[in-house]
């Protein structure tokens, strides 16, 4: 199915890119990469390093500009559009080295969250502290089995609870689609596992669109639905996991450079 | 409780001091209208950001108040103060357009920039700022009615505590805030805040104000208490030493400014006296012991920020 | 002297607020060993006093600037880099203060030994002349040793890549420690090339840092051909202010680089760096 991407019904996809291409000097991140993404699903990117994986989610959520090509996200053309503005619209995303905010608390930094993804950044004489909204981030915590964690700086977490925290920040808000860059990686080979058992489920249950990108190839055969395997920018291969890992030349790429 | 507390404190700021000398209830007086200019300093710094300018905010208010006198005619302190919010907040509503766009180095030294602009203006339009010889700022009236000379320290000494206190308890709000919090995660980490969905930029721009207009009322109030103003409070070693107040005092709590000033305010009372020629170097020496050794300042300390709920984190231990 | 600074902050890559401070120094120095020891029967040593005062000044304390206190900080939040460099700041301004007291400072020998130059039937005095000789041929050498040595090129790499260029084999903290010291070598050059023209006065070194960040940021923050630019503009606008409005001089620096910063923040030579996410 993945290969006929493009021949899909329009309507039915929420995200889509045109012609993306985006090269960092003579590097090729992203060539004339054209996607679809359909409401609900969980797609999973693999690559090896340097194929360009961030790369297309920091030209998705407008941290990168493209040199050339399209983004459409609900039917409206997105292309341009800085961080904030693409957060706004409903698409989130979490990162590969974990950005938070290392000298507030864990709570603090979801609940700063929830603030800002009610409007709320603005206020400066009601306190962040809301009841209602301490409640709603403890939910979240516990949803994430942060919970324990909740009083501790976020600098001080290990780097398992990073990555959750990390994602957790970007599941707060609620969002349409949700790209997640390496959500496991840093995690040990046992965590990881527990890290997509505790995430897919929710994410699943509340269907949002996921995409994200990930090295571990039973990860990616477990939990993703479909599979997109890049090399140099492009897309190698799209399809079922089981279709796509078998794919001598996805194989190769993976195992021969990563 | 914590309000309980800082009313406590703040009683005995208020029940002392006319059993005090009188230079000590100045050196008071003078030491709580800079904590205001200090407290500005502290906000930025809450962001990441280092201004080695505020005290351009402080001449700002300090001059409104000469010029308001001068030109206006104007005599009653809280019509000054009135004034001092407004053009300490047009002043820094026009410069943070610039400015809230600069970190780091680019944000101290524009800063230093505008103030030394401001500085030159003092100096050489002489005809309307005086030059050198600064303005002199005569006893004003407070609610139309003229302090009576015998108790003129204490009632200057009085209303800038309290008025002080006020602008505290807005700052201690301020920094509890969504907005509060948004610029420590401004410091923390930009790219997240702005994924986040808030603008780095107006929370910059927003707190920019805030502490622009906290040091133009330290000047009108510092102007009033000297009864007497010069160009100086626009010159960088006057932003120095704000600098430097914010640090000895520390920056995790909107009262550790005042206990920074007023250690600030005592010791160079002496040291001035006994050694002038080693007073930068003394501080540059106490600043090198605060980076290395004491980053939260005085106010970590006293260890009292944690046991008295002042420090921000309290609710989430 | 602004070479200097950029230099030290492309390496480094903390502005080092105490440089305008070397540069007093460096004067400081340089006036005292020409008054002490320069004679008329022999002017050349009056130049060689002024070079040796530079190089002592930076070589002695760069190093010492850069082990002791620097080195903690790296890697810290900026501004408190920035902090440390300001209390160094502080503390030189008072040992300025202490060792060579309060009252002006002025050695013009080496001044009045270059004596008039005709240009155009008008004489212009020759010193000017020389210092920018000076400066011309120390840039000149700088973007050398940078372009052309071997210790360019390591150099080159630390800046790109800390790690990797660590991971192979660069000893990254004596690199760093020779390019601050260099830098303040620099500095003191600035510095006591230009003592015999003014009269020395405790505070040049802040107002100096003043001027020369103005130049390095509108050159873009560790580029030196942008620093050369940015000190000819500088220079350029200040002659033409003291011209047209003698009181207004210090105004122009400040004018141009709130001017340069607003059109291109990144200064006119400067890259954007957007964090890798
Ligand atoms: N901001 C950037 N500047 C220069 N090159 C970049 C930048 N971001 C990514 N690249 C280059 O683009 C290529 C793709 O990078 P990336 O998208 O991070 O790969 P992946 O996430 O698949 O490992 C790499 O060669 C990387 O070095
Ligand atoms: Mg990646």
């Amino acid at each position: 199915m993945g290969l006929r991407d493009a021949t899909m019904d329009p309507v039915s996809a929420v995200l889509e890119t045109v012609s993306l291409t985006k090269f960092f000097g003579m590097v090729r991140a992203a060539e004339d990469l054209s996607l679809r993404f359909q409401e609900g699903e969980l797609v999973g990117i693999v690559g090896p390093n340097g194929s360009g994986k961030t790369t297309l989610l920091n030209v998705i959520t407008g941290y990168v500009k493209p040199d050339r090509g399209r983004i459409r996200y609900q039917g409206r053309d997105i292309t341009g559009l800085p961080p904030r503005a693409v957060a706004d619209l409903g698409i989130a995303r979490s990162f590969q080295m974990p950005q938070l905010y290392l000298s507030l608390t864990v709570l603090e930094n979801l609940v700063l969250a929830l603030a800002i993804r009610a409007g709320r950044a603005r206020e400066f004489w009601a306190p962040l502290a809301r009841v209602d909204r301490l409640d709603d981030a403890r939910r979240i915590l516990e949803q994430f089995g942060l919970e324990e964690h909740a009083s501790h700086d976020a600098g001080q977490l290990p780097e398992g609870a990073r990555k959750l925290l990390d994602v957790a920040l970007s599941f707060a808000r609620r969002p349409r689609i949700l790209l997640m860059d390496e959500p496991t990686s840093g995690v040990s080979a046992r965590d990881k596992s527990t890290v997509m058992d505790t995430l897919v489920p929710v994410l699943k249950g509340t269907g949002v669109t996921t995409i994200f990108v990930e090295h571990d190839m039973e990860v990616v055969q477990r939990y993703a639905e479909r599979v997109l395997a890049f090399d140099e920018g492009k897309v190698v291969a799209a399809g079922s996991p089981d279709a796509v890992l078998a794919d001598p030349a996805v194989r190769r790429a993976l195992l021969g450079r990563a | 409780m914590v309000i309980v507390r800082a009313l406590m404190g703040l009683a005995l700021f208020l029940v002392v001091p006319p059993f005090l000398p009188e230079w000590i209830t100045f050196l008071l007086t003078l030491a709580w209208a800079k904590a205001l200019a200090v407290l500005g300093v502290v906000l930025l710094l809450r962001g990441g950001l280092l201004t080695f300018g505020h005290a351009l905010y402080y001449a700002v208010g300090a001059y409104t108040a000469g010029f308001a006198v001068k030109f206006l005619g104007v005599h009653e302190g809280l019509v000054v103060l009135v004034l001092a919010v407004v053009t300490g907040a047009t002043t820094s509503a026009l410069l943070g357009l610039l400015l809230a766009r600069y970190r780091g180095v680019h944000f101290g030294l524009l800063n230093l920039a505008f103030s030394m602009v401001l500085y030159a203006i003092l100096l050489k339009f002489y005809a309307v700022t005086g030059g050198t010889d600064g303005l002199r700022l005569p006893t004003p009236l407070l609610a139309g009615i003229k302090p009576p000379p015998q108790s003129l320290r204490l009632t200057i000494y009085y209303v800038t505590v309290v008025l002080t206190a006020l602008l505290l308890y807005v700052a201690h709000r301020f920094t509890a805030s969504p907005l509060g919090y948004t610029l420590r995660a401004v410091r923390d980490n930009e790219v997240r805040v702005e994924y986040m969905g808030a603008s780095v930029r107006q929370a910059i721009y927003c707190s920019y104000i805030v502490a622009g207009v906290l040091a133009s009322v330290g000047g009108v109030l510092a102007g009033f208490s000297v009864g007497h103003i010069v160009p100086e409070v626009s010159f960088w070693t006057q932003s120095g030493e704000f600098v430097f107040v914010a640090l000895l005092g520390g920056t995790g709590s909107v009262v550790a400014p005042i206990a920074g000033s007023i250690v600030f305010e005592f010791v160079r009372n002496y040291a001035f006296k006994y050694s002038p020629y080693t007073w930068q170097m003394t501080l540059g020496i106490v600043l090198l012991i605060i980076i290395f050794f004491l980053p939260g300042g005085l106010w970590s300390l006293t260890g009292l920020a944690r046991r008295w709920g002042f420090a921000t984190r309290r609710w989430t231990r | 002297m602004s070479a200097g600074l950029t230099f030290t902050y492309g390496v480094v890559r903390i502005l080092n607020l105490a440089h305008g401070n070397l540069y007093a120094l460096g004067a400081y120095m340089g006036a005292w060993l020409v008054l002490g020891w320069g004679s008329s029967a022999w002017p050349v040593l009056s130049y060689l006093l002024l070079f040796v005062a530079a190089v002592f000044i930076g070589v002695t304390a760069g190093p010492v600037i850069e082990r002791v206190f620097l080195r903690r900080v790296y890697g810290k939040a900026e501004e408190i880099q920035i902090l440390l460099t300001f209390s160094i700041l502080l503390i030189l301004e008072d040992v300025i203060k202490l060792v060579w007291g309060v009252s002006p400072l002025f050695a013009d020998k080496p001044y009045t030994y270059m004596g008039l130059v005709r240009l155009g039937g008008v004489d212009y005095a020759g010193y000017p002349f020389l210092l920018t000789g000076i400066a011309v041929v120390t840039g000149l050498l700088l973007w050398l040793v940078v372009t052309r040595t071997r210790f360019g090129k390591v150099l080159i790499s630390v800046i790109t890549d800390r790690e990797v260029s660590s991971a192979l084999g660069v000893n990254v903290p004596r690199i760093y420690t020779l390019a601050f010291t260099l830098g303040a070598v620099f500095a003191a050059l600035g510095g006591a090339f230009t003592a015999p023209m003014f009269s020395l006065v405790p505070g040049i070194g802040a107002e100096v840092i003043v001027v020369s960040f103005a130049v390095v940021a509108i050159g873009g923050l560790g580029s030196i051909g942008g620093a050369a630019l940015g000190a000819l503009l500088v220079g350029l606008a200040r002659a033409t202010a003291v011209h047209l409005f003698p009181e207004l001089d210090l105004f122009a620096i400040y004018l141009i680089m709130a001017l340069v910063l607003l059109v291109r923040p990144q200064g006119l030579f400067g890259q954007v760096e957007a964090r890798r996410i």
